[in-house]
């Protein structure tokens, strides 16, 4: 952690006895562990707090959360992701540590629970986790009963990706962001191509999309692709046939095949391109005018061409871009969540009480 | 040794077909007599027998619990074998067969005796099952002839199936020699590495590798066919803690065909299913993991119809920091001696209208007989004093804080129970009392 500067606010290192102690099993309300959590309205305010956010003057907006703390524990490689997430942070004037699994105490066998306690004692008040083990989150979260925002844990949810890629689609479709009941993306339909079975980008849009009136087909070979993935939910259905998805397709997602996550599944790459690659041919036969997106990273010339890619259809850049706004949103949400509505309510209400009143511009 | 006169209560013997009220003298770690009400007061008075009153009260059989993980040697921070069998006790258990993954694994004779010293300081009687091969790798048998001289009632490789065709054939082969079954826990590994649920719906929303019913199924239907090689050699095939529909049919269609098998089914098995995985909880983690509602049904119906031989718990008792790990990472198993019978009476007594000598049969004799355990299961006339009495009516929260187990993982921490143990006695002993 950075030490405090000076600041007309005593340094906010709570003591001892103001740690709340993980008791119940309760997550703490700015928790995002997974898109299910999220009700319409929630992707309603959280997609207008990114906007006002982004649009707000940096020099105001870095005063929203100056010197809070912010704890990044990455247990996996990113670059988009954490890089989006400190900038956010960063963006909102908190401080932030990294604590990456390669030069930690993790290497020394320190377990989730500890790391997570370790933090909360340091002054974290939010822990933002990558993980490569489905359901993480949700024990760091009760461990620590600080909100945990999910960055990814294993295969199981990416709900940051999720977000930015609804507020990415409303822009490149032109569509307003603010809809009475919240069918923002009514009658639209979304292909996701490729290695579904290990995508946890693919779990969160497919759960979150259709809620928002979206309609989502998932494409790819059965090995990838089980028949069971139709039903995560409603509003979701499997064509294998990648030229007949695209056919139909307002917006198609790319995925690329995840080889750390193959577990001695074979995949054979030419098979695999010739079926579902998306290049320059494919698009303009099938999908010329689709909205092509990548959550990456990309694999150029496997999942995708490079010319689609960096063609007039990609708005791969653009996500990358709202990235920052979204997770500004939630780290907004939530340190301000835990201030309105404090999981351990007798401890944390005073360690915030001085904060309140310059926080909402 | 005490003399103990158990009277007023209601008897429930299957062994001995009886179903009535009638008192119980108990009489060196035996039992003495078994008469209608009254008759024995005369005698007990000679004796000067302490007196319990069951009015009210079931009287039965102690239960015998063919399944569970005692953690010693080796293991001591998650169980001891004193641990384990004073839970065994709580629950209305006498009779406890203890898996053989410990550490180090039970393959020999010293290890067998060890376990059932009275230096452990057990509650409950412990029957040693052994390793059907050294170090449960899978490639030697052990010496199935002295271990059962030394007091192992089974052989098997617990939670380590035995995969090779030719040592399960040599395996059941042998055990038939010896006299005993081999226990087998039907899981083809080769298809579920890294798995940590059921296959299905719910693991692909979690994000989790699943276990597949083909799993369990394929590796039953494959020892049932070794056995079916082994005809005519008297080999006795015991499937642990079976899970699906799909296995159960296997079992069913091979005794159909006269074959010598015979299996048990843990109370998570058919009271939970994988919905109980929930938000990752480790509590719900266990191997053969919580199945579909489907499994679960069949499970339930396989108990009614009599396919399966017994209940059987699986307890499987981890510390609290080895739970409090990612799901993936957490070990597999859930302790169950203390809520076997309160989810057993709920469920099958009083929602599926078992009768209770039924669910004797399911918890005591049958188990016992299984394993040819001579003089537990059974309350006839010099028969061990194994007893348990408990209220069939009475309405308990169960609190895993309370636990006399070690550890407390366990996915029933504030269910609603059923039944009430008042006291176990094991051999002539009382190894618990209920708090007034």
């Amino acid at each position: 952690m950075k030490p405090a500067k000076p600041n007309p606010e005593p340094a906010r290192i709570p003591l001892l006895s103001e740690i709340p102690v993980a008791s119940s099993n309760q997550l703490c309300p700015g928790c995002l562990l997974s898109v299910t959590s999220l009700s319409v309205d929630d992707v309603s305010s959280i997609l207008r707090l990114a906007t006002e956010l982004e649009s707000e003057q940096p020099e105001l907006r870095a005063r929203r959360l100056a010197h809070r703390r912010i704890a990044l524990l990455f247990y996996e490689s990113s670059t988009r992701t954490r890089t989006s997430f400190e900038l956010a942070a960063k963006g909102l004037g908190a401080d932030t540590a990294l604590i990456s699994s390669q030069s930690s105490s993790i290497e020394k066998g320190e377990s989730l629970k500890d790391t997570g306690i370790t933090l909360r004692a340091l002054g974290a008040e939010c822990i933002i986790l990558r993980h490569l083990s489905s359901g993480a989150p949700y024990l760091l979260a009760k461990v620590t009963g600080l909100p945990v925002l999910n960055a990814g844990d294993g295969m199981h949810e990416h709900p940051s990706q999720a977000l930015l890629d609804v507020r990415t689609m409303i822009q490149a479709l032109a569509r307003p962001e603010d809809v009475p009941g919240g069918n923002l993306l009514s009658g639209v339909k979304v292909v996701i191509t490729g290695d579904i079975l290990h995508s946890r980008v693919a779990r969160s849009n497919a759960l979150l999309l259709p809620k928002l009136g979206a309609r989502v087909i998932l494409c790819g070979p059965p090995a990838l692709l089980p028949e069971v993935a139709e039903e995560l939910g409603p509003g979701i259905t499997i064509e294998r046939d990648f030229d007949r998805a695209l056919g139909q397709a307002e917006i198609v997602m790319m995925l690329r095949i995840q080889r750390e996550r193959l577990a001695g599944l074979h995949i054979d790459l030419d098979e695999y391109m010739a079926r579902y690659q998306l290049n320059q041919g494919r698009l303009r036969s099938y999908g010329p005018k689709a909205i092509v997106m990548h959550p990456g990273p990309m694999i150029r010339g496997l999942e995708i061409s490079s010319e689609v890619a960096d063609g007039p259809q990609s708005v791969i850049a653009l996500q990358v871009r709202n990235g920052v706004a979204i997770r500004m949103a939630l780290i907004y949400r939530a340190l301000e969540c835990r201030r309105v509505q404090p999981a351990h309510k007798e401890t944390t209400k005073p360690r915030f009480a001085a904060k309140r009143k310059r926080g909402r511009a | 040794m005490t003399t103990l006169l158990i009277r007023g209560g209601h008897l429930v013997d299957p062994s001995a077909g009886v179903d009535a009220n009638r008192d119980l003298l108990l009489k060196d770690g035996r039992v003495a007599a078994v008469e209608p009400p009254g008759k024995l007061t005369a005698a007990a008075k000679q004796t000067s027998a302490e007196v319990v009153d069951a009015a009210g009260f079931v009287v039965a059989p102690g239960l015998v619990d063919i399944h569970v993980h005692l953690r010693e040697p080796g293991q001591g921070y998650k169980e001891t074998i004193a641990t384990g069998t004073a839970a065994a006790a709580a629950g209305g258990f006498t009779t406890v067969c203890a898996m053989p993954n410990t550490h180090p694994v039970n393959d020999s004779v010293e290890i067998t005796r060890w376990m059932q010293s009275a230096d452990r300081g057990p509650s409950a009687r412990v029957f040693p099952i052994a390793a059907a091969t050294r170090g449960s790798m899978g490639e030697a048998l052990t010496e199935y002839g002295s271990l059962k001289a030394a007091g192992a009632v089974a052989v098997s490789d617990d939670g380590k199936p035995i995969l090779s065709e030719a040592i399960m054939h040599q395996a059941l082969a042998a055990a038939a020699r010896a006299g005993i079954p081999v226990i087998q826990h039907a899981e083809d590994t080769r298809l579920t590495g890294g798995c940590s649920m059921n296959a299905g719906a719910l693991a692909f929303r979690l994000g989790l590798r699943g276990m597949p019913v083909a799993a369990e199924s394929g590796l039953v239907e494959r020892d049932i066919r070794l056995l079916a090689e082994l005809r005519g050699a008297r080999a006795h095939l015991h499937v642990a803690h079976l899970s699906t529909g799909a296995a159960l049919d296997a079992v069913r269609k091979a005794r159909r065909n006269g074959l010598h098998v015979t299996c048990e089914v843990a109370p998570h098995h058919f009271v939970l299913t994988e919905q109980a995985v929930g938000e990752y909880n480790t509590n719900a983690k266990m191997n053969p993991p919580l199945r579909a509602e489907s499994d679960r049904r069949a499970m339930l119906e396989g108990l009614l119809d009599g396919s399966i031989d017994c209940i059987a718990t699986d307890h499987a008792p981890h510390a609290t920091h080895e739970k409090e790990q990612e799901f993936e990472r957490a070990p597999n198993g859930i302790t169950g001696l203390e809520s076997a019978l309160g989810l057993t009476l709920d469920l099958l007594h009083r929602k599926h209208k078992v009768s209770l000598s039924r669910l004797i049969t399911l918890l005591s004799t049958q188990p016992a007989s299984l394993l040819s355990l001579r003089g537990r299961g059974s309350l006839g006339t010099g028969s061990f004093a194994d007893v348990v009495i408990f209220d069939p009516k009475a309405e308990w929260v169960f609190r895993a804080a309370k636990t006399r187990s070690k550890s407390a993982n366990t996915p029933f921490d504030g269910w609603n129970m059923l039944g009430r143990v008042q006291m176990t006695i094991s051999e002539g002993r009382v190894v618990y009392r209920a708090d007034a």
